[in-house]
């Protein structure tokens, strides 16, 4: 399904987009607006420190749109400027987002909050751990006012550390298959913990483990997008309409949800024994499946299906 | 201070904490005034795994259905997030991020949540626990980070000694309390030598109602931009909706 209003954006990939391009070409053509643009220069001071370039936006981009003519609030993080990571100004511009979303009631209910990210800025660890932190908060309260928070993962820095934790706060998460979501990268792990623990160079382990198919066979993400701007629009808008409230109900199934993953996957060693245990009759052919067919092995799965989150 | 003594300076009235082999804290605190405290938290460093989360993620989920406004004590000393390809596998970022929302579910149906830092506090492990409160404490030996140095001069390829100068004049990168108490995410360190219980209640009786932690960052000079662009940002929203 494309969209014939701006067909050469809606083919473009996710994956290589910038944020600027994402949000352009998912919105309604000439739908954004953007709150603290570049032009007010809200950048990083801390950045010269390291002798490193600063930018205008501090890689994270916030502004309202429409999509489908629904008005929606939206963040997008620059996964090419410093791993698009949580850092003073760049968390705090999403944090002012998520706050405005909470406390007035007359501005979008749907936030879309377009992940690229590794985590926490290093060079600005502090900020940007405590960014998160309030940013998950932020969240929470504007989904308990009722607001749908929606993540969407495909980016090059995918969703990890502290933007992993996001993704998870979230009400509903979108991935593709290039999408990559955790805590700690493959690569934070064999440094700390060896490479028999994890090879980051075994591309097809890490696809396995992190990426965007898996998570969408576990229940780790809610919907599955094909890695175009237009492949994201449908996803969203296919769910837009029906995000779990935040209530001791929801995090009840979300307790039972991720207790059942345990018990049915925990003594898995292998992605691909995992997909097993969940009933998948040929588990060595997902990597191989184009979006369609493995839509269809979706369908058929209990634990991509709960509404808990 | 040792968690034993941590706990019976919290608790002259008595406590069921008990040490546990997944070094996780859960049980029940006695308050002088009569009344009760939940206790939940992760001891001994241990790192927080799938398995770490659910029984502290349950705990709370009970006593928000048991409803009440018992307060909860989250006590920490956690080197970080498991860090393991299979915890991985099965979606850590989704247990931390669990237990988190239990949490503040919990603040927001009227427990109050303190955070009691007293070893490490690292990353994942961090947001999913003590920075999930309503306000964060911390006795002088905690040890909060995202990172330590050595890891941080790896990762960003700049050398250590740098980084060791720089973070005696920014607070904004630097692991430890100074630099944690600075940027706004401890709210107070309680002081040892004085019956902890005491402390306690002062920090229960003034628990803020919003998250003021980016308010305190500018006040105390470690993070002087973050609550103003958080404004700006909510204020052109609003110009924006009214146009």
């Amino acid at each position: 399904m494309t969209d014939p209003k701006h067909p050469s954006a809606d083919t473009a990939s996710w994956f290589l987009s910038t944020a600027r391009e994402r949000l352009t070409g998912l919105l309604d053509p000439g739908s954004f607006a953007e709150f603290l643009p570049p032009t007010e220069r809200a950048q990083s001071p801390h950045l010269a420190l390291f002798d490193l370039p600063a930018a205008f936006d501090d890689g994270m981009v916030v502004g309202r749109g429409r999509l489908g003519r629904r008005a929606v609030l939206v963040a997008a993080q620059e996964g090419q400027f410093m791993g698009g990571t949580f850092a003073e100004v760049s968390g705090a511009k999403l944090v002012g987002l998520l706050r405005a979303a909470r406390d007035d009631p007359k501005l979008p209910r749907i936030v879309l909050l377009l992940l690229d990210s590794g985590g926490v800025r290093l060079q600005e660890a502090n900020a940007g751990e405590l960014a998160v932190a309030e940013v998950m908060r932020a969240i929470v309260e504007a989904r308990g006012f009722g607001v749908t928070v929606i993540a969407l993962v495909g980016g090059r820095a995918g969703a990890f550390g502290g933007a992993g934790l996001t993704a998870a706060t979230c009400s509903r998460i979108v991935i593709s298959e290039q999408g990559r979501t955790g805590v700690s990268g493959p690569e934070v792990i064999e440094t700390n913990k060896g490479v028999e623990e994890f090879d980051s160079q075994d591309k097809a382990l890490v696809w396995s483990v992190t990426g965007g198919r898996n998570r969408r066979l576990l229940g780790g993400a809610d919907a599955y997008a094909g890695d175009t701007v237009a492949g994201f629009r449908d996803a969203v808008l296919a769910l837009i309409d029906r995000a779990p409230p935040f209530d001791l109900v929801t995090l009840r199934a979300e307790q039972r949800r991720l207790a059942d993953r345990i018990e049915c996957l925990g003594a898995c060693n292998s992605a691909v024994e995992m997909w097993v245990a969940l009933g998948i009759a040929e588990p060595q052919t997902i990597r191989n499946l184009d979006d369609a067919a493995f839509a269809e092995i979706v369908k058929g799965l209990r634990g991509a299906a709960y509404e808990a989150r | 201070m040792k968690l034993d003594e941590i706990l019976s300076s919290l608790f002259l009235m008595g406590h069921d904490i008990d040490p546990r082999p997944d070094h996780l804290i859960l049980g029940t605190g006695k308050r002088a005034n009569g009344g009760t405290v939940e206790v939940v938290g992760i001891a001994d460093g241990e790192a927080l795994g799938i398995e770490g989360v659910l029984p502290l993620a349950r705990r709370v989920l009970d006593i928000v259905a048991t409803g009440g406004k018992t307060p909860i004590l989250v006590i920490v000393d956690t080197q970080g997030q498991l860090m393991s390809r299979r915890d991985e596998m099965l979606g850590l970022n989704e247990y931390l991020a669990h237990l988190a929302k239990c949490l503040l579910l919990a603040s927001r149906s009227g427990h109050a949540t303190v955070g009691l830092n007293y070893g490490k506090a690292v990353a994942g492990a961090f947001l999913a626990t003590a920075l999930a409160t309503d306000v964060l404490v911390a006795l002088p030996d905690a040890e909060p980070a995202v990172m330590d140095l050595p890891s941080m001069a790896r990762v960003t390829k700049l050398p250590q000694e740098k980084l060791e100068a720089l973070s005696k004049t920014t607070p904004v990168f630097a692991p430890g309390l100074d630099s944690m108490t600075k940027v706004g995410a401890i709210a107070q360190v309680w002081d040892p030598a004085k019956p902890l219980d005491v402390q306690f209640e002062a920090t229960l009786a003034t628990i803020p109602a919003h998250d003021v932690r980016d308010a305190l960052g500018a006040e105390r000079g470690g993070r002087l931009l973050a609550a103003g662009i958080a404004r700006r940002v909510a204020d052109q929203a609003g110009e924006d909706r009214r146009a």
